[in-house]
């Protein structure tokens, strides 16, 4: 037999390349660094100069890419074209905002990480650890194998290295969810949730593909399109496997009734874990999910359609409802998470082109205010008995009266929540709209009346905690049980994220071109 | 074809573990049980067609799957640790 050594075009890779050799080279800092501080200093600094050349990577080849679509890997499993260079700037963005979160220390110098992972909650080896002052530093290199595997996720074409990367970006969130400082039982309970329900998904998923393979004999999915449109191979076997790939993405984006994690997971896990995965996950599945939609099952449409419209308005009413009765604020936003990731889908009603470049508009305005939004939780805190800064306020009462406290914070968390609500003048609205629109092009104004009637009802529960943070007073004899920090890091992420609300929100005609510019395919042989 | 309906039989069973057991290392079981259902069904194809396509994915298969049980073994030994039981129903304080 001979074997011809594949060719491979290394060049288009290059950011995700930067960004797991910054990986493995931070697994060995690891083991080389022994002082915790120093190490975190050294981890600190890779990771931010790895994701800022990756970004700079990303630029460069958009600008190269002028007037042609992208570039070919290895003969088809990967693809870079100018749609999977947006998603992976996005990604980029998320990511530097949330190692800035990861990075951010509490004015008695706690960070949001465990002292050591292994040990269990409240025990002797955990004092010792935390008196050592041991640290987590592995949390940077994790993080930054997760955003390499998002962003090979928004450009693989091939059903299986779709499922090595889906594998590649999650398990170091799992290890992540795990890490908290505080609340440690309910950190790894959302982290044993989030395990075993994803590996479920992602073997719901990946049978699928093996479904789909078998039924085409292709698992490129531009040459499963073609496939199933020549020779018309709509068998049951092929349906069963559409349907359970889609689900596998859409269970990653947090869509009901593939749902049941997120609350949990956005509860539990380290509050900058939550703003990373709140928003780069949904941001990495979402790209996914309108690769295979429009390369590989755009002839199922038709058959397809009644799922994303039944899980589209599922999620929007479920997501709607249950947020209002939350009374953790970490979990109303989870809940607020499910309602968008509906509202995600209303755009794949009809398979419209304009999706394509309000898919990822929508989904930028979104990842920034869920940073934000967090970044905020993690600067409103308990004050200790000791007069020390505690752990973190999540209950909706404590937040009664923080305009007081700190007008700043509170102005800018408003802000946050009307971009989630869809008010004019922020970005979310411009998000909306686009999104709308592109649903509305593709004939689904029912899907679109029933989404617009869940933002109003949604808007009450965003426009309720404003009202409590503006317009309620400080309960009696609880004045001193908040600490507002001032965390520089946190600060620096929440003024960047407001300010980039505000701009999309007002003059977002650049950005918009921009995606429209990449609402383009490269598909080969099609 | 007999080999893919096996195939679904295993994952068939494998799904039913995940959400019927309440133990999370028998839950856990069923999630590997599932995707060496899809590696089964892959192999099967490949022979079918007669291509090498879907055995190579299989290997790609068993690696990612060796890296999850790595992970999730981690999760389910400190959460044993911290509660001396790994019972799905016993962690119960995320609820609502």
């Amino acid at each position: 037999m001979n074997f011809v050594t594949p060719e491979i075009a290394w060049a288009p890779l290059t950011p995700i390349l930067i960004v797991l050799g910054a990986a493995a080279a931070g697994v060995l800092v690891e083991s080389f660094i022994k002082t915790p501080a120093t190490r975190r200093v050294v981890q600190l600094w890779l990771s931010g100069a790895a994701l800022l050349a990756a970004l700079v990577a990303v630029v460069v080849q958009w600008g190269g890419l002028e007037g042609a679509a992208g570039t070919v890997v290895m003969s088809g499993k990967i693809t870079v074209d100018l749609q999977s260079l947006a998603w992976q700037l996005m990604l980029l963005i998320f990511a530097v905002l949330s190692v800035l979160l990861f990075a951010s220390k509490t004015s008695d110098n706690e960070e949001s990480f465990t002292a050591l992972g292994s040990v269990a909650p409240g025990s002797v080896e955990e004092k010792l650890a935390r008196r050592a002052g041991l640290q987590v530093t592995e949390v940077f290199p994790l993080a930054l194998f997760a955003v390499g595997g998002m962003m090979l996720f928004t450009c693989v074409t091939d059903l299986i290295f779709l499922f090595v990367a889906l594998e590649l970006f999650s398990l170091p969130l799992y290890i992540l969810v795990a890490l908290a400082r505080r609340r440690r039982l309910l950190s790894q309970e959302a982290a044993l949730k989030y395990f075993l329900l994803g590996a479920f998904s992602s073997a719901i998923f990946l049978f699928g593909a093996a479904l789909v393979y078998g039924a085409t004999t292709q698992i490129d999915v531009a040459f499963i399109g073609i496939a199933i449109e020549i020779v018309d191979g709509r068998d049951g076997m092929l349906l069963l496997g559409a349907v359970m790939v889609i689900v596998g993405l859409m269970f990653k984006i947090g869509a009901a009734p593939f749902h049941s994690w997120v609350p949990d997971v956005y509860q539990g896990a380290p509050t900058p874990v939550t703003a990373f995965m709140g928003a780069a996950t949904k941001a990495a599945a979402t790209a996914a999910l309108i690769r295979v939609m429009y390369l590989a099952f755009y002839p199922l449409e038709w058959e397809l359609s009644w799922m994303f419209w039944a899980v589209a308005i599922l999620s929007m009413a479920l997501g709607t409802v249950l947020a209002l009765v939350q009374t953790d604020i970490k979990r109303m936003l989870a809940y607020s998470a499910v309602a968008h990731a509906g509202f995600i889908l209303v755009a794949f009603a009809g398979l419209e082109a304009e999706a394509l470049a309000a898919l990822p508009f929508y989904l930028l305005t979104y990842g920034l205010a869920t940073i934000g939004a967090f970044a905020i939780i993690t600067q409103v805190r308990e004050r200790a008995e000791d007069g020390g800064v505690g752990a973190e306020a999540v209950r909706l009462g404590q937040w009664a009266g923080l305009g007081k406290r700190s007008p700043l914070l509170a102005g800018a968390m408003a802000l946050f929540l009307l971009s989630f609500a869809g008010i004019p003048l922020t970005a979310g609205f411009i998000g909306k709209f686009e999104v709308f629109s592109a649903a509305v092009a593709g004939g689904a104004w029912i899907l679109v009346l029933i989404a617009v009637i869940a933002s109003a009802v949604a808007a009450f529960f965003y426009v309720r905690l404003i009202v409590l943070m503006f317009f309620t007073d400080v309960p009696e004899g609880a004045e001193d049980s908040i600490a507002v920090g001032n965390e520089p890091l946190s600060r620096v992420v929440i003024y960047l994220t407001a300010i980039a609300i505000l701009v999309l929100g007002i003059l977002p005609s650049g950005v918009l071109e921009l995606f429209q510019e990449s609402a383009v395919f490269l598909v080969i042989g099609g | 074809m007999n080999y893919v309906i096996l195939a679904a039989i295993l994952f068939s069973i494998g799904s039913a573990a995940v959400l019927l057991r309440r133990n999370a290392i028998v839950a856990f079981m069923g999630v590997e049980l599932m995707l060496n259902a899809a590696n089964l069904a892959l192999v099967a194809f490949s022979r079918m067609f007669g291509e090498l396509d879907g055995q190579i994915m299989a290997f790609f298969v068993m690696v990612v799957a060796a890296a999850e049980v790595v992970v999730g073994l981690a999760i389910i030994i400190a959460l044993f640790r911290a509660r001396q039981t790994i019972s799905l129903d016993e962690p119960a304080e995320l609820k609502g």
